[in-house]
């Protein structure tokens, strides 16, 4: 076989707690990020991904225990983004224990940011975030501030820039998508994907299991990105390994 | 301290990781250190390792009488040795990332770009993948077959194929562990492979090559 297709549940974290989380029943506490990951780890998720959406400096500060705590217990792929701005920022997640940082709004003010992290400390942890909204028919833009805030910016000429300066994966967002369930942007995935030669982590939208499927066949990506549907128990990293596989795509199991 | 895993510290990203992993697996003195008097008295030796090669080459030998205390300790000594992703790469005569970087040439080869052989193929080559055992290795007391976490966009090729200990696939054969006597070297993450991974640490902990 080849390498697998990558399930990658995403935990929004704030403050230190879980905001979004599973819904398994036998977690002493549903808001610690530590038991979350432990629940995933033991689920046989491909990796893990933390996304930090304090609102504060101190809610930061947090972040490190978290994923140094997490890094303890769980032997799996960690990525964290949300409020990363610099190298010594990308540099203080990497030595707590994440294996992979994803660089959002930095790299839309200075893309350069990518270059700085993929040369310090290699392409395979620096992970560029896309957050992109539909502008007209075969055209996206970068979004920032949760997809409130346009910036103008092509998002697929972005995204390209961000990897021919170092970035070793890219994490695609549609903030049309985000959250309404109805699957991700195949469009806009496939435009990113198709233009680049590293993986593509496809996010936002998804629903079902045939979602996760389509951002493969149709999205060419490298990875499917979900919360809801791993959070609220609707489906378990098992069924979604199923289904890719069932479509005879490489997936674990 | 005689009795400790010495775990280098030469500012590989992954030390912490693998620290971890290795306390997982059941290890009980773990020493993770840049002393290379302590690399003189270990039982036992990992090397983690990643990010650019030329980056981790220099951390390695910017550190006084590593290397040589390394050589003693694991070519002279023969105590059990285990490299990591750069780790094992270093093993190698040449690196190629970032223009032409000397490695600890202990075992021969060179370490090269992943050729994109398809447009499918991406690089860094990143997730879950097959350990498949070489038929020369395929009773190798510390390796064994199946899946475990990726993350490179340079492999290590080695001259003599008998050194290659695992293979995977990725647009074409990568080599997935590399082996000689007492000398293990895997591309993929233990540490983040979870039982797979942790099972290797375990056998690791135990294994006394011949």
């Amino acid at each position: 076989m080849t390498v697998r297709i990558r399930v990658i549940p995403c935990l929004d974290v704030a403050d230190g707690r879980v905001v979004k989380g599973v819904n398994f029943v036998d977690l002493k506490d549903a808001g610690d990020p530590v038991e979350q990951a432990q629940a995933y780890d033991a689920a046989g998720a491909d990796e893990l991904c933390f996304l930090d959406i304090s609102a504060s400096h101190e809610g930061r500060g947090t972040l490190l225990d978290i994923v140094k705590r997490t890094a303890e217990v769980c032997f799996m792929p960690l990525t964290v983004g949300g409020g990363v701005s610099s190298v010594e920022d990308a540099r203080a997640l990497l030595l707590a224990g994440a294996d992979k940082v994803a660089v959002n709004s930095a790299a839309v003010r200075r893309p350069e940011i990518m270059a700085d992290i993929a040369d310090r400390m290699g392409s395979q942890c620096a992970v560029a975030s896309v957050d992109a909204r539909k502008v007209e028919a075969r055209r996206w833009e970068i979004f920032t501030h949760g997809g409130r805030r346009e910036t103008g910016i092509d998002a697929v000429e972005h995204a390209v820039k961000l990897a021919e300066l170092g970035a070793g994966e890219l994490l695609v967002t549609s903030m049309d998508g985000d959250g309404t369930q109805k699957g991700y942007d195949l469009e806009l995935t496939r435009a990113i994907a198709d233009a680049v030669s590293v993986p593509v982590v496809a996010s936002g939208g998804v629903g079902t299991l045939d979602h996760l499927v389509e951002g493969v066949t149709k999205g060419h990506a490298s990875a499917v990105l979900a919360a809801s549907i791993f959070h609220f128990g609707t489906y378990t990293i098992a069924e979604a390994h199923k289904a890719l596989r069932d479509a005879g795509l490489p997936a674990r199991g | 301290m005689a009795e400790a895993i010495a775990l280098i510290d030469y500012g590989a990203g992954n030390l912490h990781s693998v620290y971890n992993a290795l306390k997982a697996a059941g290890a009980e003195h773990v020493a993770v250190t840049d002393d290379p008097k302590l690399v003189r008295g270990a039982r036992r030796i990992v090397l983690p390792g990643v990010g650019s090669f030329r980056a981790c080459y220099e951390g390695l030998t910017g550190i006084p009488g590593m290397v040589d205390a390394l050589e003693d300790r694991v070519l002279g000594d023969r105590k059990p040795f285990l490299g990591i992703c750069v780790g094992m790469q270093l093993l190698a005569d040449r690196g190629l990332e970032h223009g032409e970087c000397p490695g600890l040439g202990w075992i021969p080869g060179e370490v090269k770009l992943i050729e994109r052989t398809d447009p499918a193929i991406r690089v860094p080559h990143m997730g879950w993948n097959d350990v498949g055992l070489t038929p020369h290795h395929g009773d190798h007391e510390l390796l064994e077959e199946g899946e475990a976490y990726f993350l490179h966009s340079y492999h290590f090729v080695p001259e003599d194929g008998l050194d290659v200990a695992a293979m995977t696939d990725h647009g074409g054969g990568i080599v997935a562990a590399v082996a000689r006597n007492n000398i293990v070297g895997v591309q993929f993450h233990p540490e983040k492979s979870q039982t797979f991974g942790i099972d290797l640490m375990r056998r690791f902990l135990d294994w006394k090559p011949v």
